[in-house]
Formats: structure tokens, C-alpha cells, sequence
């Protein structure tokens, strides 16, 4: 009976902003729609982000940042994980983003910005239509 | 010989490798058991400790701390680290690498967060895999973290050939060192939060649990430990150590992995079975005897019976 197989998101807050009350909200949501939700804590930097994306085998991350460094750092991180082999993971970002910044996040792979007064229900229905059907 | 491409990769030491068998493994994909095939004859030489105690108990925090000093005597560590599965959505919340934060960045540790998917002994039934995958990589020593576990999470006990079990102050009266359970499976104690005052009085009970249950040929020592000051680790390690050295010596270690090669052996042949006799009779045998069974028309065993004569 081979089990259908769980999906992984990873919730991760790059940066030094400690302010994680939206990370977790959002790490508790995804919870209840049924995913494995890996929650990273505070204070991460790119690389450790993409080595736990690595060692957890994530399908999807989400970044959630309030410093207004996520031009400085997302990229970072997508660069961290391209050198691990980890580009096939889905990307999407939470916290305060200008709307002006947001084309160029969806440049970098990040389709999916969330930012104040998001619901966890928009989140969920975003992570469950671009979550990868990866075969293996 | 290595027949699978990823198996092959992982022995070479590609960590992407070692991650996509992991999630094989884990998913109990057909790949997975083949990579298993493969790897299961480079594994058997690391150390597994296992390290259980009831939730908030410092387990995740005490597991990053032995990881550290495993690490600072230039050993590789893998770390597998369960969290509970939410019986109701079906999803799991795993929080344990927040406290061990800074082993992340570190080539030599490697962990993986899994959740027990509705398996109740205290691991997921593909830790015990993903174990071997993290010894066939190479890593010296595999820590095994358990959910919070309260009397009856003692599956840690047939994964491991060490087993930490984590008490702390506040959590119960004598009577419960004389029940059955978690302390039994302990071959090392420890007192973690030991800076707060009611440590002693616990240090006190487990030794009167340990001078009324005797493990023949080793004696369960009682460590104090606070372990996010990283106060008595070194002794911890030590222990653990002790009790690897007891068990090569004294030939405790070939029962041990005779014990657990035929537990294994017969847990996966009851999930074969009980897969076999299900896709064999259809989905509506089953549907027909659960009815059958809820309206109290047909009792359990009988079903059962009939589910595996097909």
C-alpha cells in the first residue's frame, strides 16, 4: 500500500527581524489542511534555510519577512538553493512587501506573495494548486 | 552491488542523494525499497541512541547538545527527529530543529524531521529506515528523538542500542517510578532541568527505581543534566559511550540486532500480508465486513478470518 505521499513546507523568517506570530499562523494553518509543516524559527540565514530545505527534502517553502531586507535575502536564498541541487522547490513570501517589489520577487520563482490582512484560507488554496506533483 | 543510481550517489556522499532516499524510504515508494536493497549492507556500523521523555522535557534541545559534542570530537552525526501527526487533519507541526539551530549549517550533521502518520509507539513506522539510510551515508552515530512520550511510547527501545530516557522535576510522585513503561527501556536516565528545585527529589526516586530493577551486567546510571546551559553533556556522552563499549563487550549488542532483525522481519511481514489479503479481495470485502462488524452482526476476529482466507 504505497501512502500517498505528504507534502513538506518548509516556514522559514530569513533576516533578523524576530517578529514571527504570522509564520506561525501561517505553519499552524497548513497544518490543519494537512501538510508536514517544518518551522525553522527565527533569525535564519539564506544558507540554513536552503540546508534545511535540503535535509527535509522540501516541496514548498515560504518565507515570511517583516525587516524589508527581501530584496537582500530572497535571492540569497534562491541562489542557496540552486547550489544544493534544490530548484524544483515552490517559493512563495509573506510579511511586509511593497506591491512595486513584488515583479521582481516573481522573477526570482516566488509566485505567490502574501502580505497583511491575508487570509490562511488563500494561503492554503495557493500552496494546494502550485504544490509540485513530483513524481519521485 | 549498487544497482540503484541514488544509492550509489549517497555512498559517494551526495547529500541530495541521501535526501530523495530518505523521502523514498519514508513514502514507502517502490524506489525506496530498492535503494534499500542496496544500502542495507553498507549499514550496521553506527552508533543509535535513542532519546525519549515526556514533551517539554528537553529532548530536542538535549539531542542538539550530544550532537555538539559528538561533533567536537570529530564525529558525524545523523539525527532523526519525530514529531506527532494531528489524528484529525492528518498534518504535523515539526518544530524540533528550531533547538538545534546551529548543527543546520554544520556538513557534518544531517537531519531529518519526520512525523508518525498514525503510527502510536513514538516513531513513524519508516524511522527504523530512514535510520539505516542515515548509517548506510556514513554517519558515526544516529540520535533517534521520539515524540513526547509518556508511559507506552517504547518502540525507541527496538531502534536503538542506546536508549536516553529524560525525566524532569515536577512530573509525578514516587508511584510512578514503580509503574511499568518508559523507565523500564531506560539503559541511561537522566534528570534534565536539574537546576530547578524539585530536581532532587526526582534524582531520589529513580534511584529507587533503579535499585529495585536491575539490568543484568549494567547498571542505568541517573545523569543530571540542564541541558541549554550544555551543564553535564560531557558526562552524558561519556555514558553513552560506556554503554557501547558494554554492549560490543559483553555480546549484548548480537542479541540486541537479533532482536531487532526478527521484530523487524515480522512487522514487515504482517504489513505485507495484511496488504496482500486487502488488494486481493477488493476494496469491498473490507467496506462489507466494517459494516458488518459496526452493526454488531459479525464480531472482529471473524472478519479478520474471512478478510485473509480472501
Amino acid at each position: 500500500m504505497a501512502e500517498e505521499r505528504k507534502l513538506k513546507v518548509i516556514i522559514a523568517k530569513p533576516g533578523l527581524d524576530g517578529h514571527d506570530r504570522g509564520a506561525k499562523v501561517v505553519a499552524r494553518a497548513l497544518r490543519d489542511a494537512g501538510f508536514e509543516v517544518v518551522y525553522t524559527g527565527i533569525r535564519q540565514t539564506p544558507e540554513m534555510i536552503a540546508e534545511t530545505a535540503l535535509q527535509e527534502d522540501a516541496d514548498v517553502i515560504g518565507l515570511s519577512i517583516l525587516s524589508g531586507a527581501h530584496l537582500e535575502l530572497f535571492p540569497r536564498v534562491v541562489d542557496e538553493l540552486k547550489k544544493r541541487g534544490m530548484d524544483d522547490v515552490v517559493l512563495f513570501g509573506g510579511g511586509i512587501i511593497p506591491q512595486d517589489d513584488i515583479p521582481q520577487l516573481e522573477k526570482l520563482g516566488f509566485k505567490g506573495i502574501f502580505g497583511p490582512g491575508s487570509s490562511t484560507l488563500d494561503i492554503i488554496e495557493w500552496v494546494k494548486q502550485n504544490a509540485p506533483r513530483r513524481a519521485a | 552491488m549498487v544497482a540503484t543510481d541514488l544509492a550509489n550517489r549517497l555512498l559517494k556522499g551526495d547529500r541530495w542523494a541521501l535526501t530523495r532516499v530518505l523521502t523514498h524510504v519514508e513514502n514507502r515508494y517502490a524506489e525506496g525499497r530498492d535503494e534499500l536493497r542496496d544500502l542495507y549492507s553498507r549499514s550496521g556500523r553506527a552508533h543509535i541512541v535513542g532519546i525519549t521523555g515526556p514533551t517539554g522535557s528537553g529532548k530536542s534541545t538535549l539531542t542538539g547538545a550530544l550532537a555538539r559534542e559528538y561533533r567536537k570530537r570529530g564525529s558525524t552525526v545523523g539525527i532523526v527527529a519525530v514529531d506527532p501527526t494531528s489524528p484529525f487533519s492528518h498534518g504535523a507541526i515539526l518544530g524540533d530543529r528550531i533547538r538545534m539551530q546551529d548543527l543546520t549549517a554544520d556538513p557534518g550533521v544531517f537531519i531529518r524531521s519526520m512525523a508518525t502518520r498514525g503510527a502510536m509507539g513514538g516513531l513513524a513506522a519508516a524511522t527504523s529506515d530512514v535510520v539505516t539510510v542515515l548509517d548506510a551515508a556514513g554517519k558515526d552515530v544516529v540520535l533517534v528523538e521520539t515524540v513526547g512520550a509518556g508511559q507506552d511510547e517504547i518502540d525507541i527501545a527496538d531502534t536503538a542500542h542506546t536508549t536516553v530516557v529524560i525525566n524532569i522535576p515536577g512530573a509525578g510522585d514516587d508511584m510512578q517510578a514503580i509503574k511499568a513503561g518508559i523507565l523500564e527501556i531506560a539503559d541511561i536516565l537522566v534528570v534534565n532541568k536539574a537546576d530547578h528545585p524539585a530536581a532532587e527529589s526526582v534524582f531520589k526516586q529513580l534511584h529507587i527505581f533503579t535499585d529495585l530493577q536491575r539490568q543484568e551486567g549494567w547498571d542505568v546510571p541517573i545523569l543530571k543534566t540542564v541541558a541549554h546551559k550544555e551543564q553535564g553533556i560531557t558526562e552524558l556522552f561519556d555514558a553513552v559511550q560506556k554503554h557501547r563499549n558494554y554492549l560490543s563487550e559483553s555480546g549484548r549488542l548480537k542479541d540486541l540486532r537479533r532482536h531487532r532483525a526478527r521484530r523487524q522481519l515480522l512487522v514487515i511481514a504482517q504489513t505485507m500480508l495484511l496488504e496482500r489479503a486487502v488488494s486481493a479481495s477488493g476494496g469491498e470485502l473490507v467496506d462489507e465486513l466494517v459494516d458488518a462488524i459496526a452493526a454488531h452482526e459479525l464480531d472482529p476476529h471473524s472478519a479478520a478470518e474471512r478478510l485473509i482466507a480472501g
